[in-house]
């Protein structure tokens, strides 16, 4: 058994593995993005100090935290239709689920920033006269998320391979569309390896993207 | 919308309410019809034991990893087993978990023919062992390098050689500094074996989407599902943090947040 790659031409990338490499980025960039949005929320929520707001951001939280996502995913897919009353396509529904599941997550990222900004920035703030949105808004995020950066972008990383998972509804991602190309082309050994390659060229280079930003970052502070 | 959680007591075979909810399971009923329930309960076998076998594999692999890479830099065969070890690392995290279960499955048989002789949860395991192992040797990796340098000085000055210094005065501390982020990983491990449905190992996740088709309960069926993946993370957090209890250094670290006694 050995492996032959040469049937892995441009044609053969255009048709199948364009279109899955487009909707995983696609999936990675709107998760990412809404999640942060929604996480920093949630972020708010959980240190606001008032049980009405920090209980269901802490039990949302910490419900998505114990799940696996593969049945986040199969939850989002069976209970969507029932809720809008017609069913939704995997990639609207793939969508959705990544940005609520990431949510509970950066979240986490955000409080800890959040929580790492000297607590005399926020007084100081609030001595000038700030209310509580200037201040955020103004003050402690903006230093917040300067020191999330590189935690973001590695769960940015995570949250790029997670994509994958899709594959439990039959999204057409990155590995379905090499799934599919190893089928018709009867390779799929091949397609399998390709797949990992990759995936690993992509998440290493970012990761090295990363590293360089930490340091940065580490040199401001 | 009512929950019907009877669902669970009917007959995978035909669909009817059987006698016996647990009939197969305990072997109440040995001629009766297995039920929902009694299917449930196997996949959460299933997923135990393919959990169960990744966690010990990352655990060796990940201990074994994270402490090659931390060796002192002198020597060839330090320098390439440095080398092996990050190379270890850097590929196993860099793919996603169910492009390893599927190169596992599909691809490495194909070349190593003794694999092929290996029941598939077992491929599973060492997809989700190899994968998780590099994460658990980051973490130890870092507990290690977070130890004073003193530690190691003190060992060099007993006269302890490398090997007998990692072994009595090093890991011994790093191992249990880092049970925290060790459990995170191994809940993750648990979580993470969800992706066994894709090769067909008839765990929760397959359970959950095989059932939801066949019952039209969808809701019933992953509610418990889910609560099961739930209960064995929390079983896995309280073991281990009674593990930490139990393996704590006495004046070092958390143990000082124990009030008094002992």
């Amino acid at each position: 058994m050995s492996i032959d790659l040469s049937f892995y031409n441009w044609e053969l990338f255009t048709n199948y593995i364009l279109k899955g490499l487009l909707f995983s980025i696609q999936l990675t960039v709107i998760a990412t993005v809404g999640g942060i949005v929604f996480g920093t929320f949630l972020a708010l929520m959980r240190l606001s100090g008032k049980p009405a707001l920090v209980y269901p951001a802490t039990f949302y939280i910490n419900t998505m935290r114990s799940i696996p996502l593969v049945m986040v995913i199969l939850w989002f897919f069976l209970l969507m239709p029932l809720l809008i009353g017609r069913p939704i396509g995997a990639d609207l529904s793939a969508t959705i689920t990544f940005i609520a599941f990431e949510a509970a997550f950066f979240s986490e990222i955000v409080r800890a920033g959040i929580q790492s900004v000297p607590r005399g920035q926020a007084y100081a703030a609030q001595a000038l006269g700030m209310t509580y949105g200037q201040n955020m808004r103004l003050v402690v995020l903006p230093q917040a998320f300067r020191n999330m950066i590189p935690v973001f972008m590695t769960q940015t990383i995570i949250l790029f391979q997670d994509t994958s998972l899709v594959y439990a509804i039959g999204a057409y991602d990155l590995l379905k569309g090499f799934e599919i190309a190893g089928k018709n082309y009867g390779r799929p050994i091949e397609t399998y390896v390709l797949a990992a390659a990759t995936y690993w060229v992509i998440c290493f280079s970012l990761s090295k993207v990363v590293r360089k930003i930490q340091m940065k970052v580490a040199i401001i502070r | 919308m009512a929950l019907d959680m009877g669902v669970f007591c009917k007959s995978t075979l035909d669909g009817d309410a059987v006698d016996h909810c647990f009939s197969a399971l305990f072997g109440l009923g040995q001629n009766a019809d297995p039920s929902y329930l009694d299917w449930l309960m196997k996949a959460w076998g299933w997923t135990l034991a393919v959990a169960g076998l990744g966690l010990a594999i990352a655990l060796v692999l990940g201990a074994v990893m994270g402490t090659l890479r931390t060796l002192p830099n002198a020597g060839r065969s330090s320098r390439v087993l440095i080398r092996l070890s990050t190379a270890w690392v850097e590929l196993f995290r860099n793919i996603p978990i169910l492009v390893q279960v599927f190169l596992w499955y599909h691809v490495i048989p194909a070349f190593v023919l003794p694999l092929k002789a290996l029941p598939s949860y077992w491929l599973v395991s060492i997809a989700l062992g190899f994968f998780t192992s590099a994460r658990i040797a980051e973490q130890v990796r870092a507990g290690i390098q977070s130890l004073p340098t003193g530690q190691n000085a003190a060992a060099i000055a007993l006269g302890l050689t490398t090997a007998q210094s990692y072994r009595y005065v090093i890991l011994p501390m790093a191992l249990r500094i880092i049970i925290p982020p060790l459990t995170s990983e191994s809940m993750n491990l648990i979580k993470n074996s969800s992706v066994a449905f894709a090769v067909s190992v008839p765990e929760l996740t397959l359970f959950a989407m095989q059932a939801q088709e066949e019952t039209s309960h969808g809701v019933e069926i992953y509610l418990a599902v889910t609560a099961l993946y739930a209960l064995t993370a929390f079983a896995v957090n309280r073991v281990m943090a009674a593990i930490e209890k139990r393996s704590r250094i006495p004046g070092f670290i958390a143990s000082t947040n124990d009030a008094g006694a002992h």
